[in-house]
């Protein structure tokens, strides 16, 4: 047997999905069988890979032997090795609940096509996390905002319609703003690559500008308030697998790549006037999607606002690791709590679609009595707002704990004021739904089925995030390879 | 002025239209072209931006054939889109996005 060390894992989490996703489009009648493989393996790469990262650290790879400027490289440090592993857990069970979800109710049309698209996002969010070089991740942020945009418009109806236009008309403008700031990049440094770009003299107007537009390009397509009037509408209206992997991996892919300019291309860019601007901005997100959440009508457009407010705590990193020697306590705070997101917001939207499934209508009102017909995918309801409220032993507490200690530490206690406001937001959402869930109807409790497999992979995501706060240790290891903050994580100010 | 800060002039001027014309028409159409002048004013730019050491590099022009392929592709793919928006709602608009958005900032 190979030695882990040895494995060519990072072209082969690019190749996989990708060869997978153009074999499914060809064998349409056996899309189901063959994409659910492909989907099984490629997580089984991705995991592996983590752990080729957190062995062997910093894993680089270039494609066809080429090598940097000319050829494609892929490299692996330990962000992006969780990114990657996040979208594989995430992706496992979005891929299991998805073999249930698709009937052939349109002549199986969606079930056809869905297979295709999703092993293509998959691929374009690997190869997002893996890229070496910010051309390569324009490359693969345009490929996934198509895909994802594809994705949304397979329900079809005139309100998915609408908000798949609205969401490639943002998804475009923001990747070209992207470019564009990696053309002019290049132009004052003279190469695209991430690690030549960190050791660059980049100083003056032009780094400035170029940076500026990145970031406006990829705060549009994050859905950072007030820039996120295009998420709820195409998050709630798309099916559910795909509202999940929408809302819990392709909104952090341009997440991802704006930490990759701030904290190792250009981090004496920043001021504090624009880290506590994104830091602010983050702070609105985080009240005005809870406030939005609290007032939605539809269940799934709750959940699309939970995720905006979800969104805001990320980019509390700004204010609080930015341009600090010891950053790692809030480095480390987010990343747990994005991960954390992602597969609580992932279980939240899978049961939220066994739900709507069972249920009379779309509205929050509409699910009375599901508790006694679906006591699983409330169940996992119930677990996954638990972890977005922050409650201890979830993935979610580990990151809000970890981050409200880097606020009083570095003291700045104003975003640990953000932090519990938005925690007893997400308390009150969830309650919410969780309050007409249990509330009995009159009469014999309906018997309605959905398929065992809908409500355990709902089951199986909050679960995960439950158990990311154990393993808060591992993971914050794993994110010290290739840290480009560091210091240790800061527990004591709260005793 | 020289031709390259005349061409980098004239990318700005032609992202700053685009823009304008995205957000205030309503029809698809001029969006998706108003997309695409955004996408000419960029490649412009890049093209000026390059650095010039007595030959052009070209490096910058591999980024902008890449740039116009995506966007071919993504101009055909939102084309393809309206014609359902206009299928499925009657117009080539952006429908509003429920009564449950309407008021939210940024409309």
């Amino acid at each position: 047997m190979p030695q882990l060390a040895e494995l060519p894992l990072l072209p082969w989490a690019v190749a996989l999905p990708l060869g997978g996703a153009a074999l499914v489009f060809v064998v349409r009648e056996r899309a189901q069988a063959i994409g659910l493989a492909v989907g099984v393996a490629s997580a089984a790469v991705g995991l592996l890979l983590a752990l080729q990262v957190a062995t062997g650290g910093v894993q680089h790879h270039a494609v066809g032997g080429w090598g940097a400027p000319l050829g494609i490289d892929l490299a692996a440090d330990g962000l992006s090795a969780l990114m990657v592993a996040m979208t594989s857990v995430v992706g496992l069970w979005v891929s299991l609940y998805s073999s249930a979800y698709f009937g052939a109710g349109d002549g199986g049309h969606q079930r056809a096509y869905f297979w295709p698209l999703w092993l293509l996002l998959w691929t374009a969010l690997n190869a997002l996390f893996l890229a070496a070089d910010s051309f390569n991740a324009y490359v693969t942020l345009e490929l996934l905002g198509l895909s994802a945009v594809a994705l949304v418009a397979l329900a079809a109806t005139p309100a998915a319609l609408g908000g798949a236009m609205r969401y490639l008309l943002v998804g475009l403008l923001g990747s070209l703003l992207y470019l564009l700031g990696v053309g002019l990049l290049y132009g004052a440094a003279g190469t695209v690559d991430f690690r030549l770009l960190a050791t660059a003299p980049l100083a003056g107007p032009a780094a400035a500008v170029a940076l500026g537009v990145i970031t406006a390009g990829l705060v549009l397509k994050t859905a950072l308030f007030p820039f996120h009037f295009w998420l709820p509408p195409a998050h709630a209206s798309a099916p559910a697998p795909v509202s999940a992997v929408l809302s819990a991996l392709v909104v952090k892919a341009s997440f991802y790549l704006l930490l990759r300019f701030w904290f190792w291309v250009l981090p004496e860019a920043a001021t504090p006037v624009v880290t506590n601007l994104l830091g602010l901005l983050g702070a609105l997100a985080v009240l005005w999607g809870g406030l939005r959440a609290l007032t939605a009508e539809r269940l799934k457009l709750l959940v699309a606002y939970s995720t905006v407010a979800q969104l805001g705590y990320l980019f509390l990193v700004f204010p609080l690791a930015l341009g600090s020697v010891e950053g790692f306590t809030a480095w480390g705070g987010v990343a747990l709590l994005l991960l954390a997101h992602a597969t609580a917001k992932a279980g939240m939207f899978l049961s939220a679609g066994a739900i709507l499934k069972a249920s009379a209508h779309d509205g929050v009102s509409g699910i009375d009595g599901t508790a006694q017909a679906l006591p699983v995918t409330v169940f996992a309801f119930a677990l996954a707002g638990v972890s977005l409220v922050g409650l201890p032993p979830t993935g979610g507490f580990a990151g809000k704990w970890i981050l409200l200690n880097a606020a009083l530490a570095t003291g700045q206690w104003w975003w640990a004021a953000v932090l519990l406001a938005g925690s007893l937001l997400a308390a009150a959402y969830t309650v919410r739904v969780l309050t007409h869930a249990f509330t009995r109807l009159p009469g014999e409790p309906p018997a309605c089925v959905v398929p065992a497999r809908l409500e355990w992979s709902a089951v199986a995501l909050a679960v995960t995030a439950l158990v990311l706060g154990f393993a808060a240790g591992e993971i914050l290891e794993l994110l010290r390879v290739g840290a480009p903050v560091s210091g240790p994580v800061l527990m004591e100010q709260l005793r | 002025m020289s031709p390259l800060l005349t061409y980098g002039v004239a990318g700005a001027v032609l992202i700053a239209i685009g823009l304008y014309a995205l957000i205030v028409r309503r029809h698809l159409l001029r969006k998706i072209v108003a997309l695409n002048v955004i996408g000419n004013g960029v490649f412009l730019t890049l093209v000026a931006a390059a650095p010039r050491l007595g030959t052009p590099d070209p490096v910058p022009h591999a980024m902008v054939l890449t740039g116009i392929v995506v966007a071919v592709s993504a101009t055909a793919f939102a084309l393809a889109l309206a014609v359902r928006v206009r299928d499925a709602t009657g117009a080539a608009v952006l429908p509003p996005p429920g009564d449950d958005v309407a008021g939210g900032p940024g409309h």
